[in-house]
């Protein structure tokens, strides 16, 4: 048999692994990796920062599913990579990043670029090797990408010293994987699936709520089944929406800290929370001691860690979100929830998610409405983090899954651009936003040179508000109005996007977004549109950090 | 409240590692850690020791383990009837104490005195916690110039 360099095996085992695109970054320790990159049947999208191949290869892993892969060398390549490894493992994102490594004996040595990139990465990954042997490196990639895509999905590791991709050997790909210390739990126990139809069906005052488990297992329609069926409102985390369609009667909308007040009310008031895909964390149940008070917790996840972590669960079932589903519809009755649901239809008159107009002048708010009325709410719209991203999750009406990509985890800034790049790329039939603050998008502004370069036609609309708003926010709140160091002086966004080769569009009156989304949409390029908004607009309703989630202030009145 | 697990794990570099990285991100309390190859060279055994608050913080202990991708089994052995042993290499400065009556306050530990040299002593121990402890405790009109300890070590009835 013929024998192949490890970085033609590298290679030839990607596309084993179905993988069409890559996103990454050269340098020494990857040269012979990139000569076989040079005439691979694959698309290499060469990103400015490995950051940005770290946060694309996300995106398109959220966007399609499929894992995504990104490429560093060593040292400082492998270790810009970190920021986007943490960020895909707080999310439970498949990723595999392949980095350089040095030679096999220079290792330890402290030589040139070296880093001990397992050891940094450990933490912050679902898995990580370094592969020594180059007879080990296939069964390797296999192995990476099978944990990286099943169970609790997550990002993992490949380091591979400059020498093994050197080394020959012949390319034996395995068809299959066993790994007797890695078997995640698929199918919930059927006792415990019947523990939570009985619960269910004896409930008066039900709930569900959605995490991103949903979307990743795949499981909305048998979600939507089990909502519809037990006559349950819904509320999504952050990370759930778009696994439950928003404009459904039964849809609450997000909950916790920047939820609706009728999906915390909602939640303290229940007898029985149903947890699917969800983690309980701090951002979404406030004061943990206070939190539903008079419900009975069902929790459905496939990582067993998650459950009981937070809070104590009544019926815990380990399993894949859609499996479980498929199994508890079966056994569910229709719900006897008419009198509760009129309730919470009472707290939704009551207590809109609304804003107050500003005449001429652009609300955040409005800008993200008019997006979601341009593009029907068909786009894929990427956030960055901040007042940006509370309001992207606000004020879109999220009905699909895989439409609604943001660090949720980690609260990444400079998160949203490089990961519209890799959902374009992933979903080039549709319409991919990045809703940016201006300063979150500074955090990876030169991946312009990336979409424009590789023609990745993102669209971003900067809620521009001069101010690391956020933080402003807390500031105003909490810290008597001292607003220190959160005032940003910003470049000219119009020709900076311009300088790249992109179209820049400004917008600075209410009565003109309309018009410039539709241009940015119609725009054959990349398009930044900077709307200048209200400065010191704040994100309402909110729950002091700390508090229980009914007590909110804003958005009560 | 103590519990005594163990954990076998794959025999390969990093895991220990992992594990002790695990331990002081999560914030749980180590007491004592021993690791060892099995009868199968592939697997290595890892006695820990923990300090868990309540059943919440074991079980995650327990569970933040297994997820470990090298990590093969966990298994309490707290409430099961177990063995648990250490072995304990002390050197005493012996200047007061006579070799035979340095043996014979051994003797009555089931400890060993490897080495009487010069002003110092090498002693060593096995035995359970209190064993060890209680040990320690007669030792204590000598002035101890080093102690060395494996960890504990723990297997089933
Ligand atoms: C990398 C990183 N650094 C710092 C923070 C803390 N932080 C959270 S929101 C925020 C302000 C973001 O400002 P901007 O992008 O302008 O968004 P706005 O809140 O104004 O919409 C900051 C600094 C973070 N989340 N990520
Ligand atoms: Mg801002």
């Amino acid at each position: 048999m013929e024998k192949k360099n490890g970085a033609q095996i590298l290679i030839e085992s990607l596309l084993k692994e179905g993988v069409r695109v890559v996103f990454g970054f050269p340098g020494g320790s990857v040269l012979p990796l990139f000569d076989a990159l040079y005439d691979a049947p694959l698309d290499f999208v060469l990103v400015r920062h490995e950051q940005g191949a770290a946060h694309a290869a996300d995106g398109y892993a959220r966007a399609t599913g499929k894992v995504g892969v990104c490429i560093a060398t060593s040292g400082p390549g492998a270790t810009n990579l970190v920021t986007g490894l943490a960020t895909a493992h707080m999310d439970s994102i498949p990723m595999v990043a392949i980095t350089g490594q040095v030679k096999t004996f220079l290792i330890g040595n402290d030589a040139f670029q070296e880093a001990d990139v397992t050891g940094i990465t450990r933490p912050i990954t679902k898995h990580n090797y370094l592969v020594k042997d180059i007879s080990e490196l296939a069964c390797t990639i296999k192995e990476a990408f099978h944990i990286a895509s099943t169970g609790r999905p997550g990002p993992v590791v490949i380091d591979v010293p400059v020498d093994v991709q050197m080394q020959l050997a012949e390319f034996n790909y395995p068809h299959t994987v066993c790994i007797r210390s890695y078997q995640p739990t698929l199918e919930g126990h059927p006792g415990q699936i019947k523990k939570a139809a009985k619960l269910i069906n004896q409930s008066k005052r039900p709930i569900i709520y959605a995490g991103g488990g949903v979307i990743i297992s795949g499981a909305s329609e048998e979600l939507l089944e089990l909502a519809i069926k037990v006559q349950a409102p819904v509320t999504t985390t952050l990370m759930g929406l778009g696994g439950f369609p928003e404009d459904n009667d039964l849809s609450l909308g997000m909950l916790g800290m920047h939820g609706t007040v009728y999906a915390n009310h909602a939640v303290m008031e229940s007898d029985l929370i149903i947890a699917i895909g969800a983690r309980f964390d701090d951002r979404v149940t406030g004061k943990i001691d206070e939190f539903a008070p008079h419900a009975k917790i069902i929790h459905i996840d496939i990582d067993p860690t998650a459950i009981s972590k937070n809070v104590h669960v009544h019926v815990p079932i380990v399993g894949d979100v859609k499996n479980v589903l498929v199994k508890l519809n079966r056994l569910v009755k229709a719900g006897q929830t008419k009198e509760w649901l009129e309730r919470i239809r009472e707290w939704k008159r009551r207590y809109p998610l609304t804003y107050k107009d500003k005449g001429d002048k652009i609300t955040p708010q409005y800008a993200v409405e008019q997006i979601y009325k341009a593009t029907k709410g068909d786009a894929i719209i990427c956030t960055e983090v901040g007042q940006n991203q509370m309001w992207a999750a606000q004020y879109y009406t999220y009905t699909k899954p895989r439409t609604f990509i943001s660090s949720g985890g980690l609260g990444t800034m400079g998160y949203g651009f490089p990961a519209a790049i890799g959902a374009k790329i992933g979903r080039p039939d549709k319409v991919v936003f990045d809703i940016a603050g201006d300063g979150s998008i500074q955090m990876n502004i030169q991946e312009l040179a990336t979409a424009i370069a590789s023609k990745i036609n993102v669209k971003v609309a900067i809620l521009n508000n001069g101010y690391l708003g956020m933080v402003r926010q807390w500031q105003e709140l909490f810290y008597k109005k001292r607003y220190s160091h959160t005032k940003l002086l910003n470049p000219d966004f119009v020709k900076l996007a311009e300088s790249y080769g992109a179209l820049g569009l400004r917008v600075e009156k209410k009565q003109d977004v309309e018009k410039a989304i539709e241009e940015a949409i119609a725009a054959p390029n990349v398009v930044f549109i900077d709307f200048v908004v209200e400065e010191e607009e704040n994100v309402f309703p909110m729950v002091p950090a700390g508090e229980a989630i009914n007590r909110m202030i804003g958005g009560m009145a | 409240m103590k519990h005594t697990i163990f954990a076998l794990v794959e025999n390969r570099p990093g895991v220990l590692a992992r594990i002790s990285g695990l331990f002081s991100a999560r914030a749980f309390n180590i007491d004592s850690l021993a690791v060892g190859e099995t009868h199968d060279p592939t697997i290595s055994r890892m006695t820990i020791i923990v300090d868990a608050k309540d059943e919440r913080i074991l079980e995650q202990i327990k569970k933040q383990l297994h997820k470990l991708i090298d990590v093969i089994s966990v298994e309490d052995l707290t409430k099961k009837g177990f063995f648990e042993r250490e072995l304990v290499l002390i050197k005493v400065d012996s200047s007061s104490c006579s070799k035979q009556k340095l043996h014979k306050l051994t003797d009555k530990f089931s400890a060993k005195v490897l080495s009487y040299e010069g002003k110092k002593a090498v002693i060593e121990a096995v035995g359970d916690k209190d064993e060890i402890s209680a040990l320690l405790a007669a030792l204590g009109g000598m002035k101890i110039c080093e102690l060395v300890r494996t960890g504990r070590v723990a297997i089933a009835k």
